[in-house]
């Protein structure tokens, strides 16, 4: 069975609770921040307006692995990457390379924040917004 | 706070325009929350000076398990009431817990007044005075579509803004949080604005390591799972809090046309049912919370007589004590009715409650002939909107003595016009929406800020309803006394109130140990109990004097539940209470 990628096809039922953003930052970045997740749930304009999701798009054959000389992204074959934290320098060129620059590299500490499609967020999300699904061009 | 680090107060002198900030280790047995903001009150407070005062402070702060844990949202404000005269507290959530502890300040203390029209950004390492002056006069909605093009971090900030009744000194203006949230209650919205503060932009990216990631994610589930997975949160998810509009009424427990009756059937136009089933249109959440409780409402509004085919459309949050008062409070039978006294005082800025119970309070006065209609502008009757919209304006405009006098509160309009005995306010503070009893008047007249959820005596009395045999005065008083210290534990973390069954202290104490704290369940409520007695203190210090309460003969003349209420068994709860509250000085 071919692997998933994360998908937000529902952000129209999205509440703005960000249990997803405090579930990527708390499981895989240990982070109690927010800002460290790797989704990022914003209005397009205040809470009067819609939600937006800003999520890796499991790119195939990803540019930001691509640009990562030291093999700690590697792009998976059903779309976006795996992370070696260990093998990273933190020269960011990573974040400058996502298409839909959605990789926060954080200067203090000088590591991206980078999905990794582990289905954390999809766990912690309350109204079915999140989903992890077979890439439509897979 | 976490892990044992002393409390971070960033203090700002509007005066001077300079900052400081201090690291209180002295304050960490407060735990965080109003326990925190209750001693920085305290120490930055002139208790015998007006409450506009340009050095009375504004506290501000959050607690130890703020964003770390669902549903741990709201944060504090602390003042000197310029309703009351005395303490203020009010909550209001969104993002702006989260975006205090990711600034990385637990408290923020503001005093001193700005010599023109300013604005605070704050951020983890830097804090500026803007100029304010073309924000000054603008609605709430617009000044915060400005902060958020102006300021940066979108998603990890919180903006808070006074409309233009804070400007003008309203008594019970409110400050508006993130569009949909509000300190509403006890005018921190004018006490901001005679600081010349029209709004607070605060901007929190800090990256906080979990120290102990194996016992926090394990403690940090299990309360999830209690949260998303039974019924507990399902009644503030589903229909909201308006879902109590139509029980109330059933019970005979709503008050209506200023507390003339407690039911009508027009109630049902006004239920939380019809409200989802004509209006709703989405939910939202505050940060870190799974439930998603702030129902948001489509207003679809003509533009006028002339224009057959033209509407504006608005997105408008609704609530049970919006509904009651500028509602069924007014007498209202329509729900596009309420939504357009409600968008009225979202621009305004004004608290809702207060607002409506004024409104409904100067019907009846004019109705007596205590108020001539040269004083009021127009001629207010239950039922009719476009006169309440009118008198809205002018208690923020203030063209005449009498809104001058009501721009103070209800109270003060009644000491000055007459019918304080008709005046639905306890302790000078308006009341909220629900007529179940003695608890609920007890427990707001002598309740340290006058508020329902000080200590939710409404509940109590519910609970209370068929008991046998019946609850003595004692039981009752205690049982006031002791909701409103567990209030004070869940509100030193700052935990929304909606989720306070799950929220239970051994649970709490388990949470806090997986932070690094230690706190058993008893201590807890013993600081809870501490919290209580040192703003009791306060109150007392700012003239309080639980002797003195008047509770107006409405309460009494209305029907509680189908129960007539008896003014000896009041005076008699009322004599325990004090006795009671003598001890806290």
């Amino acid at each position: 069975m071919p692997g998933k990628i994360l998908q937000a096809n529902g952000m129209n039922r999205c509440i703005g609770c960000y249990s997803c953003m405090l579930a990527c930052a708390r499981v895989v970045y240990k982070s109690y921040s927010p800002r460290y997740s790797a989704i990022q749930i914003r209005t397009r304009g205040g809470l009067q307006s819609k939600l937006a999701a800003d999520i890796c798009r499991g790119c195939l054959e990803a540019p930001c692995a691509a640009a990562c000389l030291t093999e700690a992204l590697l792009a998976r074959p059903e779309g976006g990457v795996r992370f070696n934290r260990k093998k990273c320098v933190g020269c960011g060129d990573c974040a400058k390379k996502c298409v839909v620059q959605v990789i926060y590299f954080d200067e203090r500490d000088c590591r991206p924040v980078v999905c990794i499609q582990c289905a954390t967020c999809v766990r912690f999300c309350p109204h079915d917004v999140l989903s992890m699904e077979v890439r439509s061009n897979a | 706070m976490l892990d044992g680090r002393p409390v971070r107060v960033l203090l700002i002198d509007l005066d001077k325009k300079k900052i400081a900030v201090e690291e209180r280790q002295d304050l960490n047995s407060w735990l965080g929350g109003v326990g925190i903001a209750t001693c920085l009150l305290k120490e930055h407070l002139l208790p015998g000076e007006d409450a506009f005062h340009p050095s009375q402070p504004v506290v501000l702060a959050i607690g130890p398990m703020s964003t770390v844990y669902p549903v741990v949202t709201k944060a504090v404000a602390m003042f000197k009431s310029p309703l009351t005269g005395e303490l203020g507290e009010s909550y209001a959530g969104l993002r702006l817990a989260m975006s205090l502890r990711f600034a990385g300040y637990d408290a923020i203390v503001l005093k001193g007044q700005a010599a023109a029209p300013a604005y605070l950004t704050i951020s983890q390492r830097q804090v500026q005075f803007n100029d304010a002056r073309g924000l000054w006069g603008l609605s709430t909605e617009e000044s915060g579509r400005i902060l958020r093009q102006l300021s940066p971090g979108g998603g990890h900030r919180s903006t808070l803004r006074i409309g233009r009744a804070g400007e003008k000194q309203v008594a019970f203006a409110c400050a508006v949080v993130d569009t949909y949230r509000h300190f509403g209650r006890l005018g921190l919205g004018a006490v901001l604005g005679s600081k010349k503060i029209k709004a607070l932009v605060i901007h929190g990216d800090l990256n906080i390591p979990i120290t102990n990631p194996a016992q926090y994610n394990r403690v940090y589930e299990k309360i999830y799972k209690q949260l998303v997975e039974t019924e507990i949160m399902e009644k503030y998810h589903g229909l909201g809090t308006t879902g109590n509009v139509e029980p109330l009424n059933a019970l005979g427990a709503l008050p209506v046309r200023n507390l003339q009756a407690s039911s009508y059937p027009e109630a049902v136009n006004l239920s939380g049912e019809t409200f989802a089933r004509e209006t709703l249109i989405r939910k939202i959440s505050c940060s870190g919370c799974p439930i998603g409780c702030i129902h948001i409402g489509l207003f679809r509004r003509r533009f006028g007589q002339d224009h057959e085919h033209e509407y504006e459309t608005l997105s408008v949050s609704y609530d049970h004590e919006l509904v009651y008062a500028l509602g069924t409070m007014l007498g209202l039978t329509d729900h596009r009715q309420v939504y357009a006294l409600i968008e009225k005082v979202e621009q305004l800025g004004l608290d809702a409650i207060s607002a409506g119970v004024a409104l409904a309070w100067a019907t009846e006065a004019q109705q007596k002939g205590l108020v001539p209609e040269q004083e009021l502008l127009t001629r207010l009757s239950f039922g009719q909107t476009e006169p309440y919209l009118a008198a809205l304006d002018n208690i923020v405009a203030q063209p005449t003595e009498f809104y001058r006098v009501l721009a103070r509160g209800t109270w003060a309009a009644a000491g000055q016009y007459g019918g304080s005995e008709f005046a639905c306010v306890l302790g000078k503070n308006e009341v909220a929406g629900y007529h179940t009893g003695y608890a609920n008047i007890i427990g707001q007249a002598f309740g340290a800020r006058h508020s329902h959820l000080d200590n939710a005596g409404y509940a109590i009395d519910q609970e209370l309803i068929g008991k046998s045999p019946a609850a003595t005065p004692e039981e009752i008083i205690s049982r006031i006394i002791r909701e409103e210290e567990e209030r004070n534990a869940l509100n030193s973390l700052i935990i929304c109130l909606f989720a306070r069954k799950v929220y239970q202290l051994p649970l709490v104490a388990e949470a806090l140990s997986a932070l690094g704290l230690s706190w058993k369940a008893e201590e807890l409520l013993a600081l809870g109990q501490k919290i209580y007695r040192e703003k009791m203190a306060l109150k007392k210090s700012m003239g309080f004097q639980p002797e003195q309460v008047v509770i107006p003969t409405r309460f009494l003349e209305t029907t509680a539940i189908k129960q007539q209420l008896s003014p000896e068994k009041m005076q008699q709860l009322s004599r325990l209470m004090a006795e009671r509250l003598s001890a806290y000085q």
